[in-house]
């Protein structure tokens, strides 16, 4: 399963993982964005992401742009090296909350 | 656009489909390999790659699952050489130029980067006048 949706203390989880390219990104969008029409702030798990590019990360911009417009967190869990990386050249890493784990995120979130 | 000296490792045709992507960036990752890269240069240049083949796979094609793309892995005396031709529309250079990155957005991205990852990137042009030709390359020492 590459995607999965929990809550956990009223937050929704959403785990992602594989590979996210221009042929899984519309999926991705879809479920993220659906996510945000829950109403529930968002915690992004990425740590089974082992490729991410422009459309992926596009897709979770997108879904952080209409979180902050409905008054809604979403911040980043785990975010595997290669994901990382990723953000790190888009300069990303300063504009997402990127939590080491999903505990300290909790914590954080208050 | 000048072409160093290079042997050829391997040249793919495949279909402009974001689902082909898949088995391209195996190939790319297995030719890196081979090269001598490591492990997190590889993944560079993959994704080097997989950018250069979504910009011709949605500016090209606009992404209607038409089209073929031809990618062309070589090997010169201090480079990995990588050439990605499409035979779509041609594309104005102007319209990927890289995007401020303070402008947050989605998309635009994949020209920066492939700018960031490798040590040169020329786009233009196909030379048989239809299509573009966009080559990179990755120092190997």
């Amino acid at each position: 399963m590459k995607e999965a949706v929990r809550e956990e203390q009223g937050r929704l989880v959403i785990e992602l993982g594989g590979e996210i390219d221009l042929d899984r990104a519309p999926e991705v969008r879809k479920l993220l964005l659906d996510c945000v029409g829950r109403g529930r702030d968002l915690l992004v798990d990425l740590s089974r992401v082992t490729y991410i590019d422009s459309s992926g990360i596009a897709s979770l911009v997108e879904a952080l742009q209409r979180a902050d417009r409905a008054g809604l967190g979403l911040g980043l869990v785990s975010v595997s090296a290669e994901a990382l990386r990723v953000f790190e050249l888009a300069r990303l890493d300063k504009v997402f909350a990127i939590h080491s784990d999903l505990g300290s995120a909790l914590a954080a979130a208050g | 656009m000048s072409t160093p000296a290079a042997e050829c490792l391997i040249e793919l045709r495949f279909p402009a489909r974001p689902d082909r992507m898949v088995l391209v960036r195996e190939t790319v990752r297995t030719a890196a390999r081979y090269c001598g890269f490591d492990e997190l240069t590889t993944r560079d240049i993959v994704l080097a790659v997989g950018e250069a083949c979504q910009n011709a796979i949605l500016h090209a094609y606009d992404n209607r699952n038409v089209g073929q793309i031809v990618l062309g892995i070589l090997r010169s005396a201090d480079s990995l050489v990588l050439r990605v031709t499409d035979y779509g529309e041609t594309v104005d250079p102007s319209k990927i130029k890289p995007r401020n990155l303070q402008d947050l957005r989605p998309g635009g991205l994949g020209t920066h980067f492939i700018q960031e990852l490798m040590d040169s990137a020329d786009f233009g042009p196909s030379p048989d006048g239809m299509g573009n030709v966009l080559q990179m390359t990755k120092k190997t020492k």
